[in-house]
């Protein structure tokens, strides 16, 4: 287990005991109440996390990150920031595969401007992060609710990047 | 879920065309045990939500991050999911949680979105290091008003779509 991961866990858990605790001080119903309710969505989330782990697995297998970069070549104008949106919200993988195309985009020479656009398209939309945490734990009609109106932004990042001229 | 597990099932079927029964089971075990690692956490997080959820005062929650808690709703969502430790397995479950203590669509979107744009957690650990200070600061700060803006659309679109309240 890496340093990071350790860290995150003790974050975890560590807020996990202090709101116990608060729990526990406003009295034992309240303890064991918020303890079932929280235990019950685990028991019904489990089974939709697995399918998403082991799903999102082979759907990654089959969108190689390759694909992703010829994409995302030194196109520019907003052809490139609509490619590049489209290229985030198709990445699999988790943020190394995400970054990293997105490092890989600016050495081949692809403007800040659309992988600007890629990044905040990538955090806003990434299929596997909605299908493996979002739609599990969120109902459903909020997550297609905040992807619709998530819709401009990347857009509007890479506006406000090509105005300013940073980064 | 079924239009998912359609997905999946095409996608693994695809894998096993290409790669043979070797590469579908390679991204199984891989993936089971990353299941694995992943189960405790996604259980702190469930238990997180239960505690929030019985803890937070409902009429204080629905007040500052109701309908009608206006911007500053949204900006207490949005400094909310900056600073939410932890990964996905905590941001969601709290993010449900506030939606039923009274949070709503608005705040709630602003609080997620900051959460995936402006969360100090994934921007240190991993945006830093692979695309540079310069890139991450640059994006970050464009990235600002994106989850005030997102939350405050939402609610313009939800009282158009709902002009009743949420159905049941």
């Amino acid at each position: 287990m890496t340093a990071s991961a350790l860290i995150i866990d003790i974050t975890l858990w560590g807020s996990v005991a202090i709101l116990g605790f608060m729990a526990w001080r406003r009295g034992r119903v309240v303890l064991v109440s918020s303890v079932r309710e929280g235990s019950m969505d685990f028991i019904n989330i489990v089974p939709r996390i697995a399918l998403g782990v082991v799903g999102s697995g082979y759907i990654a297998a089959v969108i190689p990150p390759e694909v992703i970069t010829g994409w995302l070549g030194p196109d520019s104008g907003w052809f490139g920031v609509l490619t590049a949106v489209i290229a985030g919200a198709a990445t699999p993988g988790g943020p190394v595969v995400g970054f990293s195309i997105g490092a890989v985009a600016l050495k081949v020479g692809g403007g800040t401007p659309q992988v600007i656009a890629y990044v905040v398209a990538w955090a806003l939309f990434a299929f596997q992060r909605m299908i493996l945490w979002e739609i599990p734990f969120m109902p459903a009609r909020f997550v297609w609710f905040r992807a619709a109106v998530s819709l401009p932004f990347p857009f509007l990042a890479a506006a406000i990047a090509m105005v300013i001229g940073k980064p | 879920m079924i239009f998912i597990g359609a997905l999946v099932a095409v996608s693994a079927g695809l894998v096993w065309r290409r790669d043979g029964i070797d590469g579908v089971l390679d991204i199984l075990s891989h993936d089971l045990w990353l299941f694995g690692e992943i189960i405790p956490r996604v259980l702190a997080g469930c238990l997180l939500g239960g505690f929030i959820a019985e803890i937070l005062p409902h009429d204080k929650v629905s007040r500052s991050l109701g309908p009608e808690s206006g911007l500053k709703g949204l900006l207490i969502g949005t400094a909310f999911g900056a600073i939410l430790p932890g990964g996905p397995f905590t941001a969601y479950p709290v993010a449900a949680a506030l939606l039923t203590v009274g949070a709503d669509f608005g705040a709630t979107i602003a609080m997620v979105v900051s959460w995936t744009l402006i969360g100090y957690g994934r921007a240190v650990a991993w945006e830093l290091p692979i695309l540079g200070t310069d890139f991450t600061l640059w994006r970050i700060v464009i990235s600002l008003p994106i989850p005030v803006l997102a939350g405050w659309l939402g609610r313009i679109v939800f009282v158009r779509i709902y002009p009743k309240g949420e159905p049941e």
